[in-house]
């Protein structure tokens, strides 16, 4: 059985090789190779997961050694991998998800003349999310950490002839790397203090503590807060979050993917992964709070005032992985849920941007949501199927939404504290918030009168609902919206499977959770019906209005981009001209000047750059021999 | 006796390159393809070596040692150990590569004139590079290493001076072709000239010190001399260590090079073809790295630990403003210089924080940035020879036209900001954490390098490749056979190496924890083990 895992990483893996490099004559099946291979990979899930679920919760774990990567005294990395709860949830995920936006893309990318291409992308992707859940140490994780960082480049960039799309792409690698200089720090503060960095020696087992608990807590400080650094770069969290909102410049699928189910989430998973050390370290949680408490309401801001749908998306994967954070950085209390909210996000969000795409494959790519209204008429399968996971979304009660986002927020009081207070107020604020900018994407989308208008060409939109490919990707993960949560949350399932992995805690509410979900149930109903009283009752202006000064700022993603600019673009571009002229004038000048007069040569170098190089050359050479010969006589003498 | 096989895989490009420049003039096509065959045949033997050689063995292996001049104790002595035999074989595999991708490039312009036989001299000239080079990796006499160390600057001034590009977007001012070549060849000559009177100056310091060497220890037998340094035989004061450990220092970071002795780099690499910046860069200029291992910590280790933080310093330097300089190069192959520069840095930090991760990691690096710079250099001389400019203005949109180029110019771009999968990765990250273990501040800021690399690659690839097809490019063919041919080979290695580095770490590993006690240094115990 062990041995499937190696193969459930190999299948997308050779998806990638064979259309990368198989060329031309596989652009008539290669989009059905990659969906297969991709498929192969959720099969292979299931079957491990049948065999997981025939043990007893706390024996579930299995291993799998392939070979010994980087050999070097006291330095040892190995190509094995660990299966887990954990790492399971996230193998059914990836590739369940995965296999059915493969399946989705075969019908958006039909008119693109590089779809082969796109699906060696989506495998490549696929097989270094893979390995990133399954590796066994961080090392190994790092290689899918980046893998998936390239499959997101190269998918964000697709579309590269478009100088936005390249630049967005390259932002967002740039972005990231940043964030795996802190995964690199954190690797190698733990080679330094454990001698390792594979999982089991350092995070501990049931049966055994690992050695995080012989560290200082400064140590696990320190290689907590590098960790949640790369859990920033990776899950577009505050301050690294800048690069998400341009991603969209990609193709649909890979928004609905990589950039709201899969990818983004890895950040949580390297919290979660790594619980032995943030518990640990109660400063770096505090900061983890923060950082997701910070950014789930940054996000939503910036949701409530975006046009461009993706983006208006993109501002709310942003905040909901926020609330993710927030719940890891909690400890014990909160790494289920934060898990949890993942898992039911991954099935509405990537829902939810599948059906932006569906409309805006109905609309000649429009994503301007001022130019939609009524579409529900046109698209009655959209329509419903993105509803749904707009009421999962927004946490109606029932839906998947609902059960994972409460938890969080009860959790969130339960820290207990004016941190208690500030935490899960935040988050609740934050339950309004999505109620409000999701309404605004229900409303301006679905509702109202048609405004779409003729594009430059004089094409006339003719919005109609997308082929089957598509629908039944976003019926099936319609399904996951409206049931997951219940399903996982009835007798308390979802807690009991992940339970043996990330452990749990009860914690101490000052509020019942009866009170936080009434409070929910208020905030979303204040938030939805703001939003219905501006763009439901009214119709909505073609043209946005010039805005409030925040609707603005918030239009701009609250100007972080232009700090970056100014400081981070402008600021360096300076820095590398001035260094470019230093090394030409200074360097350059001051070694050969110094070279020049030691030789007091400083006038045959200007004869040297007018030509009398060679003779010069040979003349230095022959010194040279000239004064080996004369020591070796006089030693001789 | 046994076959000296040593001596055979650097005697047998040496001869390839007589027999190469023997060709009669009309036979240029019949001068390529025995250059070629004896490459192969070199990396043949080279191949034989590494089977031949046992990591778990003797030091030194695969031993010959003739009396050479004998009033001086000069001997002509070969051996082995897993750091040379791995640069060997780094050697002898990029050069069959550099060959094929420069068929074309000394071509005579006009026919007619043939007293001048360049298409012979240049591909002779490479061969000889390449037997001294290997001759370096090979001798444990010093001064026998110290002339060919030399030596090979003669050959490699001629390769620089003598062959540009014929790439002259840098020269826009020019008003004609022949204003164009003109500035050309001025600006090639004075890079020339600057190559070779950098590493004379290096070489004359370093000349100084192996005289000295040879005053205090009577000898020039690197074994011996280690030796009696090790048993209490040979005393040198701390004083005299320090100065001959400078002097040989001196000249290798020239060559390697460190900052601030970089700046001929980039000249010789933007003025030279392409293939023959892959030879300064992945070849020749190793030899200074290997011999830092092999010499300065070998015979001076004492002076060695001495000067480890301000070489660590220019090591740091290097890595940083290497990178810095690259993001603000907008002629291509200047870029590529820089970012050796940078990669250099690394090397040496890795050679210097006196780990075995750090020392190890370095001599796997010399290996994939051999390799990396390798991929990423000829088929960025491939773009350049299709349009005849160096300048990254100058392209755009050539994703669009040429897949496969750009697809194989983005992968080698990713093995230079050492992406995980690919083989710098494991060698860059090996050189940071075992710096990192003795000195973490280093560590961390050596860090920020993978950040800069990503800009300056990325950028660069934003900028050729993608983004509206530009006029100028818009009828730019893809690669060819005999392109793809050095180009594919190169990926895979980079790929195999990148997942699989056992092989090389392996033969290497030995050969590190010798190094490691010549210098009396052991890793720094984890903490958390330590503490129990």
């Amino acid at each position: 059985m062990e041995n499937l895992i190696a193969l459930l990483i190999a299948a997308p893996l050779l998806g990638a090789a064979v259309l990368l490099c198989g060329g031309r004559r596989l652009d008539a099946v290669g989009h059905w190779i990659g969906t297969a291979l991709a498929s192969a990979s959720f099969v292979m899930g299931v079957v491990l997961f049948a065999d997981m679920l025939g043990k007893s919760p706390d024996d579930r774990t299995i291993s799998q050694h392939l070979f010994s990567w980087i050999p070097v005294a006291g330095f040892q990395a190995d190509a094995s991998f660990q299966l887990d709860q954990l790492s399971m949830t996230f193998v059914l995920l990836i590739s369940g998800v995965g296999s059915l936006i493969h399946l989705y893309s075969v019908g958006y990318m039909e008119h693109d003349e590089r779809r082969r291409r796109f699906f060696g992308y989506l495998n490549l992707f696929l097989a270094a999310m893979l390995l990133l859940v399954l590796a066994d140490n961080y090392l190994l994780l790092y290689v899918g950490w980046e893998g998936v960082g390239l499959a997101s480049y190269l998918l964000i960039g697709f579309w590269q002839h478009k100088p936005s799309a390249a630049t967005a792409a390259k932002k967002a690698f740039l972005v990231n790397r940043v964030g795996d200089m802190g995964l690199s720090i954190a690797i190698m503060l733990m080679f330094t203090t454990f001698g390792t960095f594979a999982f089991g020696p350092v995070l501990g087992t049931h049966e055994e503590a690992g050695l995080t608990q012989g560290a200082s807590e400064g140590k696990l400080t320190a290689i907590a807060l590098m960790l949640l650094l790369a859990a920033c770069g990776k899950s577009a969290q505050v301050p690294l979050q800048s690069w998400l909102g341009d991603a969209m410049e990609g193709p649909t699928p890979v928004s609905a993917l990589i950039h709201a189910a899969t990818m983004v989430t890895a950040g949580v998973y390297l919290i979660v992964r790594s619980g032995a050390i943030f518990n640990a370290a109660p400063d770096a949680q505090l900061v983890v709070t923060v950082v997701g408490a910070v950014t789930l309401l940054f996000g939503a801001i910036v949701g409530c005032a975006k046009d461009d749908i993706k983006k208006a998306l993109a501002g709310s994967t942003m905040s909901q992985i926020g609330y993710m954070v927030l719940a890891a950085g909690l400890g014990p209390i909160g790494y289920v849920w934060a898990i949890m909210h993942l898992v039911t996000h991954g099935f509405f969000k990537a829902g939810l941007f599948l059906g932006a795409g569906s409309v805006m494959h109905g609309m000649n790519d429009e994503v301007d949501m001022r130019k939609f209204g009524g579409l529900r008429k046109y698209m009655p399968i959209t329509f419903v199927t993105f509803g749904l996971g707009y009421l999962a979304i927004i946490g109606f009660p029932g839906l998947s939404g609902f059960f994972s986002k409460d938890k969080i927020i009860e959790a969130a009081f339960a820290k207990g504290g004016t941190e208690g207070w500030i935490l899960g107020g935040a988050a609740l604020l934050g339950a309004a918030i999505t109620a409000y900018y999701m309404t605004r994407v229900m409303l301006m989308t679905f509702f109202g009168e048609k405004r779409w208008q003729p594009d430059a060409d004089g094409h006339e939109p003719h919005p109609h609902e997308s082929p089957r490919s598509m629908t039944i990707p976003m019926i099936v993960l319609a399904f996951g919206s409206v049931f997951a949560g219940g399903l996982f949350s009835i007798g308390d399932r979802f807690l009991h499977w992940l339970e043996p992995v990330t452990g749990h805690s009860e914690g101490d509410s000052p509020v019942s959770a009866l009170t936080v979900t009434l409070a929910t149930m208020v905030l979303l109903v204040v938030g939805a019906g703001i939003a219905y009283a501006q763009y439901g009752r009214r119709p909505v202006p073609v043209v946005a209005p010039r805005g409030s000064l925040a609707t603005r700022a918030a239009r701009r993603d609250l100007y972080q981009d232009d700090f970056n600019h100014v400081v981070l673009v402008r600021g360096g571009e300076h820095l590398t001209r001035s260094l470019v002229y230093v090394d030409h004038t200074l360097v350059d000048g001051v070694v050969n000047g110094t070279a020049a007069s030691v030789g007091g040569l400083s006038g045959r170098l200007r004869r040297l750059q007018n030509g009398y190089a060679r003779s010069y050359a040979v003349s230095m050479f022959g010194g040279a021999a000239v004064l080996i010969a004369a020591t070796l006589l006089m030693r001789a003498v | 006796m046994s076959f000296p096989l040593l001596t055979a895989t650097a005697a047998l490009p040496a001869l390839g390159a007589v027999a190469t420049a023997a060709v009669p003039a009309a036979q240029r096509v019949a001068a390529k393809w025995l250059a070629l065959l004896v490459s192969l045949g070199t990396l043949a033997l080279a191949a034989v070596t590494l089977v031949r050689f046992d990591p778990d063995g003797a030091r030194y292996q695969l031993t010959e040692s003739h009396p050479w001049i004998a009033d001086f104790g000069v001997r002509y002595e070969l051996g082995v150990d897993g750091i040379g035999v791995a640069l060997i074989a780094l050697t002898a595999l990029l050069i069959p590569f550099i060959i094929l991708a420069g068929w074309h490039d000394a071509d005579p312009q006009e026919t007619g004139s043939s007293r001048w036989r360049p298409t012979q001299g240049f591909f002779a000239l490479i061969l000889a590079v390449e037997a001294m080079v290997i001759i370096s990796f090979e001798a444990t006499d010093v001064f026998l290493f110290y002339i060919f160390f030399e030596a090979m600057l003669i050959p490699m001034y001629f390769l620089i001076g003598g062959f540009g590009d014929r790439a002259h977007g840098a020269y826009r001012s020019a008003t004609s072709t022949a204003e164009g070549d003109a500035a050309a060849a001025t600006q090639r000559s004075y890079a020339a000239v600057k190559f070779l009177l950098y590493n004379l100056v290096g070489g004359l310091i370093m000349l100084a010190a192996v005289i000295g060497l040879y005053v205090v220890a009577g000898n020039f037998s690197l074994q011996e001399i280690v030796q009696a340094r090790a048993n209490g035989s040979l005393h040198m004061a701390t004083s005299t260590e320090r100065w001959l450990f400078l002097g040989f220092f001196f000249a290798f970071a020239v060559k390697a090079p460190l900052w601030p002795l970089h700046t001929w780099l980039p000249n010789a690499m933007g003025e030279a073809t392409a293939p023959v910046a892959v030879l300064i860069t992945a070849v020749v200029d190793k030899v200074g790295t290997f011999a830092m291992l092999r010499f300065c910590l070998q015979l001076f280790p004492e002076a060695s630990k001495w000067a480890t933080p301000a070489i660590l310093v220019l090591a740091l330097i290097s890595i940083v403003y290497g990178a810095l300089l690259a993001v603000g190069q907008r002629d291509i192959k200047r870029l590529v210089a820089y970012a050796s520069i940078s990669h250099f840095g690394f090397i040496i930090m890795g050679i210097f924080a006196m780990t075995s991760q750090g020392q190890s990691g370095a001599t796997l690096y010399m290996v994939n940035h051999g390799i990396s710079t390798a991929a990423l250099m000829l088929v960025a001389g491939f773009l350049i020879s299709r349009r005849g400019s160096r300048l990254i203005a100058d392209y755009g949109g050539v994703q669009k036209v040429a897949p496969v180029l750009a697809g194989t110019f983005l992968i080698g771009g990713l093995a230079t900001l050492s992406l995980p999968g690919l083989a710098p990765f494991v060698s860059e990250f090996l050189v940071l954490v075992g710096t990192f273990t003795r000195y973490p501040v280093v560590g961390i800021i050596a860090t920020f390098g993978i950040v800069l690399a990503a800009l300056y690659t990325l950028v660069l690839y934003q900028r050729t490749m993608t983004g509206p097809v530009k006029a100028e490019v818009a009828e730019m063919p893809d690669l060819r056979v005999r392109e793809l041919l050095v180009v594919a080979p190169l990926i895979a290695l980079l790929i195999f190496l990148g997942v699989y580095p056992k092989p090389v770490t392996d033969i290497v590993n030995p050969a590190v924890k010798q190094t490691m006690s010549d210098v009396h240094k052991t890793d720094p115990k984890p903490e958390v083990e330590a503490a129990k």
